[in-house]
C-alpha cells in the first residue's frame, strides 16, 4: 500500500494538473500490473465488492478508539468522508506493512464471505498495521467512492503519457463493464482493440456553457435543439441485447424495462445518446422532472409508475450505425442518419428524435429560447453542422445555452455547518418569504458563495445566534440572499407549499435589508407561471 | 450554604463579581485582565489593562496608547476581594491562563491553551480548581497532534524540494505566535527567510523580549525574489494569494494550522501543502488539561462546545457552554 499511498499523497497535495498528471503517469510505468489495473479500475469508479456495511464499521472504529458511537458519528458529520474519520480516530498502528493494493482488495475478497467475528478480526488487524493515510484508503476500498482529485480525463493523460497510446483510444478501452477480474493490464491497455465487450459505450461529449451566441459566428454553421431537462443516456443495441448507460457511466438498463421493446425494432450495431424524460403522451411533451425523479433510483419499477411516468429517449445524435463507429462524420451528416433510422421505427415506439429547430438569426433564436420553460427545456444546444462527436468536455463544437435562473430573494433565519471541505464554516442555510409580518422558510441552499463569503458570513453566524437547535442556528433575520433555482412546484410538505428545483444562492444581496425581501405572494405567482 | 461563583457571564465577558473585572471582555469595561494578545482576547476601548510582562508589548503593539499594568508568572495581585495570578498557557509567547481565588474557592480562566511545549512559549502550567473554563477549538477526537520535531521535518524537507524544483516555498501563517513558531521550527541552514511586514513587526517585538529566533529578512517594495536564491517566505495567510506575493512567482504555497489535519479544508485552502500545526490543544490534550485541573465544573467557551461538553458530562465530568464572543477565523488557529 506505500506505493498507492505516496501516489495518493502526490495528488492530493497538488494544485497543479501537470504534477499530478506526472505522477500518475510515473506509477503507471513502475507499479506492479495487478496494482495499475486496480488504480484505474478505483479511479474511473469501479470498486470491490463490498466486505463490511459501513454501520459495522462505524462500531468497529468507535470501539477501537474507545469512543461512544454519538461522538463518532458527529465527528464524521465534520470531517465528512467516514474513511478519513475512522483513519483520524483509532489509535495509532502497532506495527508497519509493505504489502501491496493487489494484496490488501484481495485481503478483503477473502473476507467478504467469512463471518461477523472473523471480519471484525481481520478489519482490525489491517488498520493496526497501516498508517493514517494507508488507512484511508485501505478504508475507501471498504467504503467505496474513491473521489480525490483525478479525473477520467486526467487519467487517460496519464496512461497516454505513461504507454504512448492516444488518449481518445485509452478513454473509449476504459469505459464500459469490465472489472479487474474480467481483465489485465495487456488487454485492457495494450492488446489489439477487437474484442471490445458489446455493452461498452462511447465517451460522452459534453458541452460548455454559452453566454453571447454572436460570438458563435454565422448562425448557418450551427444547429439548434431543445436542452431537455432529464437524464443524459446511451442507448446501444448489439448483438441483439440493449444498454442503457448514464453520463457517470451507470449501466441502468434494468431501470427502464419499456425501452426493452427497441431491440425488435432498432437495427443491431445502432448507438444513439439522448436525454431519458417522462414523457406525456397527451401533450406530446415530456412531464416536469419531479416525474422522471421518481424513476430515478428505482431497480424495479411498480405496474402505476410505469403507467404515470413512461420513459422515452429523446435522440440527439447516432455515434453508431451498421456496426460502424460514425462519430467522426459532420454531425449534420449524423444527424441524418439519425433521422432516417428513427423514421422506420413505430409511431409508439420510445425513442424519438430530440428535433432541430429552425432559425435564421441569433435575434430569432433568442425569441425561442426564451419560450423553453414552457417547451419543458432547460433552454438550447447549439451544435456545429459539420463537427465530428467528441470525448468529454471540449470547448468549440457544443454549446449549451441555458435560460436564465428564476430568482427569488429570501432572509436567512437558519445556519448550520458545513462538513468535509467546509467543516468549520457555516454553509447550510434555510430562507424565508414575508407572509405579511411572518417569515415562512421556503427553500434550503448551501452552494453559489465564495469561500471568503462564506467564512464573512459564518463569523456573522458566530455573533448574531438567537438560539440553538443542536447544530442549527437560528439567526437574527439581517441578511438578504437571491435564491436561483431551475424550477418550481407544488409541494404539500413544505410550509411554503412550493418546493424549488437546484436551488443556490446566486448573490448575497447586501445593499437590501430583511424588509426588501420578496413575498410568499411572490413565490405563488411563480409557481403560477411555471409550475 | 451556598456561595456566590467567583467568576460569572454577562453581556461583556467573563466578570468577576468579588474583584470587579472582568477577563478577556469583548465589550468596553473599567478593568481588563488578558490572558493573550490575539484579537479575539485583547480588545480595545477598556479603562485599564493587566496583562503578564511578556505578552504587554505585543498588546501595546496592537492596541496603541492603553493604560496597562503587568505582572510577571505566578506572582499573586489582589484585587478587591479575589487574589489573582497569571499561569503559562502554552499558547503563544506571554500568553496566561488567569487564576482567580475568592474565600479559598479558586477557578481558572485559560483563554486558549496548548499542552505541547513548542520551544518558545513557557509550558502550560496544570493548576489545581474548583473551575475550569476552557476552549474547545479542536474538541474532536479527529484532531491529535504529531509531535513538533516530525512537522518540523516536514516543513524543511519541503523547502529543500521547492529549492530543487526552482519554485519559492510561500508559507501562510498567523502573526502572533504561530509564524514565530515556524520560524524556530524552520532549519535556517538551509536557507535565507523572508518576512512579510506583518510577520516582520510581531517577530521584532518578542525579539527584543529575549526570544531567540533565526535571522529574518524584510520584504520591502524592491525586493526581488532573484536576490534571495532558495529563499522561504514566512506571510500572514491573507497574503498568500495577493498582489504582494506575486513577485516570489513560481511559488509553491503551504499554509500551517490545526485545520490542516481535515483534508476536505486542506484542498478549500487550495495551497500546495498543508502543514498541521496548532497553539490550540488537541483531543488529547484538552481532556488530559481538565482531568489534571480536579475541577468539578468545566466551563466550555468556544470551538466544538456541544459535542465536547457532552463528552465531559457522560465521563461524568460536570460541564456547560458558555456562549462568548471568543473564537476568531480559521486563519488564526
Ligand atoms: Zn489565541
Ligand atoms: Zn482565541
Amino acid at each position: 500500500m506505500k506505493d498507492f499511498a505516496a501516489l495518493f499523497r502526490a495528488i492530493d497535495q497538488s494544485t497543479r494538473t501537470t504534477s499530478k498528471v506526472a505522477a500518475l503517469a510515473d506509477y503507471f510505468r513502475t507499479a506492479p500490473e495487478e496494482d495499475r489495473v486496480w488504480t484505474i479500475a478505483l479511479f474511473s469508479g469501479r470498486r470491490p465488492k463490498r466486505a463490511v456495511t459501513t454501520t459495522r464499521l462505524r462500531e468497529w472504529a468507535a470501539e477501537r478508539a474507545n469512543l461512544p458511537l454519538w461522538l463518532f458519528e458527529d465527528s464524521y458529520s465534520v470531517v465528512g468522508d467516514l474513511a478519513e474519520t475512522i483513519a483520524l480516530v483509532l489509535p495509532p498502528p502497532e506495527s508497519e506493512s509493505d504489502l501491496g493494493l493487489s494484496y490488501w482488495i484481495s485481503y478483503l475478497q477473502d473476507i467478504a464471505n467469512a463471518d461477523e467475528d472473523t471480519r471484525k478480526a481481520r478489519v482490525l488487524a489491517a488498520w493496526d498495521q497501516l498508517d493514517t493515510t494507508e488507512r484511508l484508503l485501505f478504508n475507501k476500498l471498504m467504503t467505496g467512492g474513491f473521489r480525490i482529485g483525478v479525473s477520467q480525463k486526467l487519467m487517460t493523460r496519464a496512461l497516454a503519457q505513461a504507454t504512448g497510446k492516444p488518449e481518445p483510444e485509452l478513454a473509449h478501452r476504459l469505459m464500459g463493464d469490465w472489472t479487474p477480474a474480467s481483465t489485465d493490464w495487456h488487454t485492457l491497455i495494450e492488446a489489439a482493440d477487437s474484442a471490445a465487450d458489446a455493452s461498452r459505450p462511447y465517451p460522452f461529449y459534453l458541452a460548455h456553457a454559452l453566454d453571447d451566441p454572436e460570438t458563435l459566428g454565422t448562425p448557418g454553421d450551427w444547429l439548434a435543439e431543445w436542452k431537455w431537462d432529464g437524464i443524459r443516456a446511451q442507448l446501444i443495441h448489439r448483438e441483439g441485447a440493449h444498454f442503457i448507460w448514464s453520463r457517470g457511466e451507470e449501466l441502468m438498463t434494468d431501470r427502464f424495462p419499456e425501452l426493452a421493446m427497441l431491440r425488435d425494432v432498432l437495427p443491431d450495431g445502432t448507438v444513439i445518446d439522448g436525454e431519458l424524460v417522462a414523457w406525456d403522451a397527451d401533450t406530446g411533451a415530456p412531464q416536469p422532472f419531479a416525474a422522471l425523479q421518481k424513476r430515478i433510483g428505482r431497480k424495479s419499477v411498480p405496474k402505476a409508475l410505469l403507467r404515470d411516468a413512461p420513459v422515452l429517449l429523446l435522440a440527439y445524435d447516432l455515434l453508431e450505425h451498421g456496426g460502424q463507429d460514425i462519430r467522426d462524420l459532420p454531425f449534420a451528416e449524423r444527424h441524418a442518419q439519425l433521422d432516417a433510422t428513427l423514421a422506420a421505427l413505430p409511431d409508439d415506439a420510445p425513442l424519438r428524435p430530440s428535433p432541430l429547430i429552425a432559425f435564421d438569426t441569433w435575434t430569432d433564436l433568442a425569441a425561442i429560447r426564451a419560450e423553453a420553460r414552457a417547451n419543458r427545456a432547460e433552454g438550447l444546444m447549439l451544435k456545429r453542422a459539420d463537427g465530428p462527436y467528441l470525448s468529454g468536455r471540449k470547448r468549440g463544437g457544443w454549446w449549451k445555452w441555458k435560460l436564465e435562473p428564476l430568482t427569488v430573494d429570501g432572509v436567512m433565519i437558519y445556519a448550520q455547518a458545513g462538513h468535509g471541505r467546509r467543516a468549520n464554516l457555516f454553509t447550510d442555510f434555510t430562507f424565508a418569504v414575508w407572509d405579511g409580518p411572518d417569515l415562512v422558510p421556503f427553500t434550503k441552499a448551501y452552494s453559489g458563495l465564495s469561500d471568503s463569503e462564506f467564512a464573512r458570513i459564518t463569523a456573522w453566524v458566530n455573533r448574531n445566534t438567537m438560539q440553538r437547535f443542536g447544530p442549527v442556528r437560528q439567526v437574527t433575520p439581517h441578511h438578504v440572499f437571491e435564491i436561483a433555482f431551475e424550477g418550481i412546484q407544488q409541494s404539500p410538505r413544505h410550509k411554503s407549499g412550493v418546493a424549488l428545483r437546484f436551488p443556490r444562492m446566486a448573490r448575497w444581496r447586501e445593499d437590501k435589508s430583511a424588509t426588501q425581501a420578496n413575498t410568499l405572494d411572490d413565490l405563488l405567482e411563480l409557481l403560477r407561471l411555471y409550475g | 450554604m451556598t456561595r456566590d461563583p467567583v467568576l460569572t457571564f454577562t453581556q461583556q465577558g467573563i466578570y468577576c463579581p468579588a474583584g470587579d473585572f472582568h477577563i478577556d471582555p469583548w465589550r468596553p469595561v473599567d478593568r481588563a485582565l488578558i490572558t493573550h494578545g490575539h484579537a479575539d482576547h485583547a480588545r480595545p476601548g477598556h479603562g485599564r489593562y493587566l496583562a503578564t510582562d511578556l505578552a504587554a508589548p505585543v498588546i501595546r503593539h496592537r492596541l496603541g496608547e492603553i493604560t496597562l499594568d503587568t505582572v510577571p508568572y505566578g506572582e499573586a495581585r489582589r484585587i478587591g476581594g479575589a487574589s489573582v495570578s497569571f499561569h503559562p498557557a502554552g499558547h503563544v509567547p506571554g500568553s496566561a491562563q488567569i487564576r482567580v481565588e475568592v474565600a479559598g474557592e479558586v477557578w481558572v480562566a485559560s483563554g486558549d491553551y496548548k499542552l505541547a511545549d513548542d520551544g518558545l512559549s513557557d509550558p502550560f502550567e496544570p493548576l489545581r480548581c474548583h473551575a475550569f473554563i476552557t476552549e474547545s477549538t479542536f474538541g474532536l477526537p479527529v484532531f491529535r497532534w504529531q509531535p513538533q520535531a516530525s512537522i518540523a521535518d516536514e516543513l524543511n524537507d519541503w523547502w529543500r524540494a521547492c529549492q530543487q524544483d526552482g519554485l519559492t516555498p510561500l508559507l501562510g501563517a498567523y502573526a502572533l505566535g504561530k509564524a514565530q513558531r515556524l520560524l524556530h521550527m524552520l532549519d535556517p541552514e538551509i536557507g535565507p527567510i523572508l518576512t512579510h511586514g506583518a510577520v516582520e513587526a510581531t517577530t521584532k517585538i518578542l525579539r527584543t523580549q529575549g526570544l531567540r529566533l533565526p535571522a529574518t529578512v524584510p520584504v520591502t517594495p524592491d525586493t526581488k525574489a532573484a536576490d534571495h536564491p532558495g529563499a522561504l517566505v514566512l506571510a500572514p495567510p491573507s497574503a498568500l494569494g495577493s498582489r504582494w506575493a506575486r513577485r516570489f512567482a513560481p511559488v509553491s504555497t503551504g499554509f500551517a494550522s490545526g485545520w490542516m489535519a481535515l483534508r476536505g479544508i486542506r484542498r478549500r485552502r487550495a495551497g500546495d501543502r498543508g502543514f498541521v500545526v496548532s497553539d490550540h490543544a488537541d483531543w488529547t490534550g484538552l481532556n488530559r488539561a481538565i482531568k489534571e485541573t480536579g475541577a468539578e465544573k468545566i466551563f466550555v467557551t468556544h470551538g466544538y462546545t456541544d459535542v465536547f461538553t457532552r463528552w465531559l458530562n457522560e465521563q461524568g465530568i460536570q460541564a456547560q457552554v458558555v456562549p462568548t464572543a471568543f473564537g476568531a477565523d480559521e486563519d488564526s488557529e
